[in-house]
């Protein structure tokens, strides 16, 4: 590759900042208020102690969950936007089980981990059974159960699971003590979760490099017509695919319950399900990406609320930063496909029509 | 108004649609366009009309150079195209559509609209409901509303690419009639077909194209053989090869029907033995694809029985048809066969043994380069499939097949390749024959019909006829035959 060839993409790859820094400037410009200022503010707000620091893990534990999750998803070209009902499926099953079994930390802890698992795995069965035998796409079958997973939520939470002395969006009464992972020192951050999102993560990346069923789901997400002629069983390989990306987010649910809140609340997704989608198409499918974007949108997370603090503005700023970057990342890559893609033949043009 | 098309040129990657075409048309003329699906026809037709630009080559009108960046531009200029689907918008009424694409302010003009709606309908015989939703039309009757659309927007040029297909026999004489009345008032009407006995009925002159190129300019009367022999070209010598002894019957088809939105083909019955070529010809969209889909298990038959190796699998689901040793080669290469994005090692691992957990990447590697090896295929291991020529793609995909297949179905098996390439396709084709394959295929190239057919069967009409002994068959019978005439 010639240097200019280089310089050619790196400039591509660094546009969406540009632009996403551009656009943030002028809304910030137009709120009346300094943006490097601003700016400075989140990179404080994020980074100056090292209890901030371990927030941003925090916050990185549930992303990088769902992510991972949908990166199996994605492969297998579906758009998975159920992520957010399978984690909170993952969390319900948890508190089930930890409403209903009382037992020391060595058994509950462990037993926690699996009821997310399974939670989310059949959430996302679910989403599946829909997508593949009801004809419904996924995106619709995933943002209905969202729905119900939520209400199913407030349902428990104001229903079975009240407190005794009344129910208020403030969720369920803590959970005992057993049922709190262990955090390190004097931080919010689990090293259990920590340890289980890069597992899952890694876990990934090989399942779809170097494995059979990764290569399958590959080939489906691809062209599932010319993977069904391969012999690839479709139907079964997505349904699986859906079940693992649930059991993923379901997990990222389980331990926003066990670590993090250590009670079931109305929110306990926390939108985590849908910034992950956004992580995902940042990362360009790519699961080597996925830590490197889901540090910086935590990152964004943690030290947006400052601007609230010392600004007096809102630290939605966080969340414009996070998503004009995607769509930014986006419109550039569709500009660089539409100015190299060949033009497509249509059918009845010629030879390759049928 | 003069059409001239001079020197078009339109590539689809290797593809070459249109290669180097000039074509004058005059107004007050029927002009037939003839040739094979995949002669360039459309491409040409879309050029025309504005729906695509040519890589290369000029259009002028009157002697005035144009450029056409829309449809629009081009219905501006006074060129029309009635498509194959027709273009319109289901859910409105027929009075809608007409006001949707007429020039004027914001609002539509329902009035003025159904006043030239029914002042065109009388004109030429159509019985147009103005109100009636466009998805309550039949195909004809929608191709009338386009029609009347075309006009009111004040077209001199009237393109119809195949606009018999689809349509009832009154629907067909009443357009018949409607054109002969255009052209007589003065416009020119553009007739693109491959069907022979329209052109022969309708046009005054026809120009034939034979892929991407004219072959050939006729006035009418016009005379079969020569449209035939412009259309398919010349007549070669016959292929010879080695007589093999077949074997028993795989294949045996029992009064099967097989049907598509558009088509139903009914009582089609043949038995196939191993080691025995059987061509399917017609022209496409006769039913060979439906025939070939239902003996992959791609498609299950509306009626009739399939057995294979002695076996009824008639429903049975697409892996059944698998186990029995059956491969399906289809003509959208990289729409049904391959997967584009993955590379050809990729696909090698894939094809070969999938049991187990993690990738043998060194078994898929060694697969890879003995194939490559073995099919001449130029690429490497790690080349994604989408970036190989489109013979080296056929030659992957063959490849990839399975040995020791019972039934191998191909669609267009050479289709876009060269003549080396093709005899070497089939060479590799013939050879499975001696391990007892018997092989089903499709061709519009009716050389290679009659070349490598042990037997052929025709469809035309809604039927596939009865296996005729491709030995005794010419070339010039077979066009004859998918034309739809009989011997």
């Amino acid at each position: 590759m010639t240097w200019r060839a280089r310089l050619v993409r790196l400039g591509i790859a660094l546009a969406p900042i540009g632009l996403t820094l551009v656009m943030t400037m002028l809304i910030l410009l137009l709120a009346g208020a300094d943006p490097f200022e601003a700016y400075g503010n989140i990179l404080s707000g994020a980074f100056e102690n090292p209890k901030k620091i371990a927030d941003i893990a925090v916050a990185m534990v549930p992303l990088l969950l769902c992510s991972a999750g949908m990166l199996v998803t994605f492969a297998a070209g579906l758009w998975n936007i159920g992520v957010e009902g399978q984690m909170i499926a993952g969390a319900l099953m948890t508190t089930w089980l930890v409403e209903s079994l009382t037992a020391p930390a060595g058994v509950i802890l462990p037993l926690s981990v699996v009821a997310g698992l399974v939670g989310g795995a059949l959430w996302g069965l679910l989403t599946g059974l829909i997508r593949t035998y009801g004809g419904v796409n996924e995106i619709f079958a995933g943002l209905g159960l969202n729905f119900v997973a939520s209400a199913l939520t407030n349902y428990l939470i104001f229903g079975p699971w009240r407190p005794p002395d009344g129910a208020t969006m403030s969720g369920t009464d803590p959970f005992p003590p057993s049922a709190w992972m262990p955090l390190i020192g004097q931080t919010r951050a689990s090293l259990v979760s920590i340890l289980l999102s890069i597992i899952a993560l890694v876990g990934v990346w090989l399942v779809l490099r170097g494995t059979y069923w990764g290569l399958k789901l590959r080939a489906i997400g691809r062209n599932s017509r010319a993977a069904q002629r391969l012999g690839i069983s479709t139907h079964r390989n997505m349904l699986l695919a859906f079940i693992v990306c649930g059991a993923l987010a379901g997990l990222a649910g389980s331990l926003q319950t066990t670590a993090v809140y250590r009670r079931l609340i109305p929110q306990i997704s926390g939108g985590y399900g849908y910034l992950s989608q956004l992580v995902v198409l940042l990362s360009g499918l790519r699961a080597e990406w996925v830590p490197l974007v889901v540090f910086f949108f935590s990152a964004v997370q943690v030290g947006s609320p400052r601007l609230e603090l010392r600004m007096q503005l809102d630290s939605s700023l966080g969340g414009i930063l996070q998503a004009g970057i995607v769509l930014f990342f986006l419109l550039v890559r569709g500009f660089r496909e539409r100015w190299h893609a060949p033009e497509k033949m249509e059918e009845g043009d010629g030879p390759i029509a049928y | 108004m003069k059409i001239e098309l001079e020197d078009i040129y339109k590539y689809f990657g290797p593809v070459r649609a249109n290669d180097g075409i000039s074509l004058t048309i005059e107004s007050g003329v029927i002009q037939g366009l003839l040739g094979e699906n995949g002669a360039g026809k459309t491409t040409l037709m879309k050029i025309l009309s504005g729906y695509q630009p040519a890589d290369r080559g000029t259009i002028l009108l009157d002697g005035r150079p144009v450029h056409f960046r829309s449809p629009a531009d081009a219905i501006a200029a006074g060129i029309g195209m009635l498509h194959q689907d027709p273009l319109d918008v289901p859910a409105f009424s027929a009075l809608e559509n007409l006001a949707l694409g007429s020039p004027g302010g914001p609002f539509l003009n329902r009035a003025r609209a159904r006043r030239t709606l029914e002042a065109l309908c009388q004109r030429f015989g159509f019985a147009l409901d103005p109100d009636a939703p466009v998805s309550s039309l039949t195909v004809g009757e929608r191709q009338q509303l386009e029609m009347v659309r075309l006009l009111a927007l004040g077209v001199r040029v009237i393109i119809l690419d195949e606009p018999t297909t689809g349509i009832s026999a009154p629907q067909k004489a009443l357009l018949f009639q409607a054109l002969r009345q255009l052209s007589a008032e003065g416009l020119a009407v553009i007739f693109v077909s491959h069907k022979l006995d329209e052109v022969r009925e309708l046009c005054s002159r026809v120009t034939v194209l034979r892929q991407g190129k004219v072959t050939g300019h006729l006035e009418a009367p016009f005379a079969t053989d020569d449209m035939v022999s412009l259309m398919f070209g010349q007549v070669l010598g016959k292929y010879t090869r080695r007589p093999i002894p077949l074997g028993g019957v795989i294949l045996q088809i029992e009064d099967l029907a097989v049907r598509s939105h558009r088509l139903e083909v009914r009582g089609i019955h043949l038995t196939v033995r191993a080691g025995e070529v059987i061509g399917l010809a017609g022209l496409e969209g006769s039913g060979q694809r439906l025939l070939m889909l239902a003996c992959a298990g791609l498609q299950k038959p509306h009626g009739g029985r399939i057995i294979l190796n002695g076996q009824d699998v008639t429903g049975q689901p697409y892996p059944t048809f698998l186990r029995q040793g059956v491969a399906f080669v289809p003509a959208a290469r990289l729409e049904e066969g391959l997967v584009p994005g993955l590379t050809l090692r990729e696909h090698f691992a894939l094809a070969g043994n999938t049991r187990g957990f993690f990738i043998r990447w060194e078994e898929a590697e060694a697969r890879t380069a003995q194939m490559i090896a073995d099919f001449n295929i130029i690429g490497r291991p790690d080349t994604p499939v989408e970036a190989l020529s489109g013979g080296n793609q056929q030659r992957a995909l063959l490849a990839l097949l399975p040995e020791n297949l019972r039934l191998l179905i191909l669609e267009h098996p050479t289709r876009g390749l060269d003549i080396a390439s093709s005899r070497w396709i089939w060479h590799r084709l013939l050879e499975r024959r001696e391990e007892g394959t018997a092989i089903l295929f499709t061709s519009t190239d009716l050389e290679e019909l009659v070349e490598y057919s042990d037997r052929l069967v025709v469809f035309s009409g809604g039927k596939m006829s009865a296996p005729l002994d491709a030995s005794r068959v010419t070339v010039e019978e077979l066009g004859y035959l998918i034309g739809g005439r009989g011997l």
